[in-house]
């Protein structure tokens, strides 16, 4: 992993100079505090949207309607960014020239792959836990405090699978020299994921199988396994890594 | 600028080939730079100098021959191999949103700098290339000279014992141009230097050795003097006064009815005489002049330039390089 750390460095720079940073931690904290009031407020909307024309009777919302409404959201738009995130990070590099200049340097390319998904992670890691602040208190103060241990074991778990889908863009990014076909890469695979992800037995064991446990963490609920999920997604994450090397060691520039 | 010991050899190349599908870019190039000298790797566009580069540097993979550079194999995942050597694309390019200092502070770390010895190898570099006033401007903003420059900055940054140079002065004006060219003579000695080019003024200028390159193949290869000695034939250039146009259309036209001249060309002020005979063109070129009635401003034998020596080995292209639009056509692997 020669020259990781200076990767690393200059990856978590470039977050913050290019406003990455800024703009994803902006929008999931506007996610994190809009769901908990979406949750409190539906049913006054839904009626003043009626205006009386038609009575839609809906249960009185609880802190687990706005923990489903935040992780719903924080889920869908982070997988997006995620992927928005991943798409360009190698394959815009290849194609401008600028990883030739890095990779003619002592730097390995393995520390090169890895410096840029870890600079994502850490970006998608601040975010959610913005994210997560912003709808703890909102649901604090809305409806009822949330257990801190188990929300925040829930936010690890939900940024866990945020980086999954990175973990893939980034493989289509390395794979390619089109951040718009990595980015196709990575949407494909959210929807085949959301697909597959129904499937008994293999469900729970997808990106997207974290978010019962995360679940049951943040409500204090249960009988849901965390650890496999878990186990599954670090390991997702890792060998999606490692056919990236792969890939891209024996690549041109 | 001191820099860090040359070895013998600092790069080798053997039956180096590369092909691209059907078209074969670099055709078993076999190449020895000796340790210290400053190289000129010639040839028209498209004669695979920068290929030889971008494998040489580890950007591209050999597709037949192996290549070493300072002792080390070269190879695509290979750190080892860039610890002593510096790199200028022909086109650089950098993160728009980095300041300079901080590009070159990057590079500095990635070749194992810190502390103080990177913040003066910085400042020296930023100061030898003129971008010390620009040095906390982001890269973005900067000029294609100045990009360039920086290009040169981050290559030499690690002191490295063997430079490659794409096309250094393509985008310098004349004296960024002049200064890189004493930049790199300096080297001399302590470092290799690799320099790609089709500018052969500047090859004349600092180049100890000269590779000509042409459509993947190696023309030749030698010292300067060597190469003018065994190429470059005799030329003599005669300067008309003014007001002879038809006299000095009647010379040419003897001149190249002579069987001792292999070319004649007229350039309006100038004639310009390359002969295979120069021992009967001496004693026959000034009786053709004063035949003709012709007052000469200018009688010389000129030096042979490296031009001379491009021009007699690469030539014009040939009837069979040429494709239906007038253009050279790569060669392909069949061609071999």
């Amino acid at each position: 992993m020669s020259g990781f750390l200076v990767l690393l460095r200059k990856e978590l720079l470039e977050q913050w100079r290019t406003t990455r940073l800024p703009v994803v931690a902006t929008v999931f904290l506007l996610v994190g505090l809009s769901s908990p009031l979406l949750a409190r407020f539906t049913p006054e909307i839904l009626k003043a949207v009626g205006g009386g024309q038609f009575s839609i009777t809906l249960p009185t919302p609880t802190a687990a309607d706005a923990y489903d409404q935040l992780a719903k959201n924080v889920g869908q738009f982070g997988a997006l960014i995620a992927v928005l995130l991943a798409m360009g990070a190698v394959a815009t590099e290849k194609e401008r020239g600028t990883a030739a200049l890095i990779l003619t340097k002592p730097a390995g390319r393995g520390a090169f792959l890895v410096a840029k998904l870890v600079a994502i992670a850490a970006t998608l890691g601040i975010a959610t836990v913005i994210a997560a602040v912003g709808g703890w208190f909102y649901t604090l103060v809305l409806f009822q405090p949330l257990d801190v241990v188990g929300f925040a074991a829930a936010t690890v778990l939900t940024w866990l699978s945020l980086v999954a889908f990175a973990a893939i863009t980034l493989l289509g990014s390395t794979l390619t020299r089109s951040a718009v076909a990595a980015a196709g890469i990575g949407l494909v695979a959210f929807v085949v994921i959301g697909i597959v992800s129904v499937v008994p037995g293999v469900g729970p064991y997808l990106p997207t199988g974290l978010g019962a446990p995360a679940r049951a963490l943040a409500l204090g609920l249960p009988g849901t396994d965390a650890v496999g999920p878990t186990l599954a997604s670090v390991v997702l994450v890792a060998a999606l890594v490692a056919v990236s090397w792969l890939a891209f060691r024996d690549q041109e520039l | 600028m001191t820099v860090g010991p040359a070895v013998d050899a600092a790069v080798e190349a053997r039956a180096l080939t590369k092909h691209f599908g059907r078209i074969l870019a670099l055709d078993r190039l076999d190449l020895t730079v000796p340790g210290g000298s400053i190289f000129g790797l010639l040839g028209p566009n498209g004669a695979g100098k920068t290929t030889a580069i971008r494998i040489l540097t580890g950007l591209a993979r050999p597709s037949e021959g192996s290549a070493s550079v300072g002792g080390v194999t070269v190879g695509l995942d290979r750190p080892e191999l860039r610890r002593g050597i510096g790199y200028l694309d022909q086109d650089p390019r950098f993160y728009g949103w980095m300041k300079g200092r901080e590009l070159l502070e990057l590079v500095g770390r990635l070749h194992g700098l810190d502390g103080a010895d990177l913040r003066s190898r910085v400042a020296e570099m930023l100061e030898r290339t003129g971008l010390t006033a620009a040095a906390g401007r982001r890269i973005g903003g900067y000029s294609g000279g100045m990009r360039q420059r920086l290009g040169i900055a981050q290559a030499l940054l690690n002191r490295p014992r063997v430079l490659f140079l794409d096309e250094p002065v393509s985008s310098l004006d004349p004296e960024g141009r002049r200064d890189l060219l004493e930049l790199i003579s300096s080297l001399r000695g302590n470092a290799t230097v690799l320099i790609s080019t089709h500018v052969l003024s500047d090859v004349e200028r600092i180049c100890d050795r000269v590779a000509i390159l042409h459509r993947g193949r190696l023309v030749t290869e030698g010292s300067l003097e060597d190469l003018l000695a065994a190429h470059a034939r005799p030329i003599y250039r005669l300067v008309p006064a003014s007001g002879q146009e038809q006299r000095v259309a009647a010379l040419v036209a003897s001149l190249r009815a002579a069987p001792w001249t292999t070319d004649v060309s007229s350039t309006g002020d100038a004639v310009r005489v390359t002969v295979s005979d120069p021992v009967a063109a001496a004693g026959a070129i000034l009786p053709l002049v004063v035949a003709g009635g012709l007052a000469l401003d200018t009688f010389e034998r000129a030096r042979p330039t490296l031009e001379d020596v491009f021009l007699e080995l690469v030539g014009p292209p040939k009837a069979d390089e040429l494709d239906g639009r007038g253009f050279v056509r790569p060669r392909e692997v069949t061609d071999r």
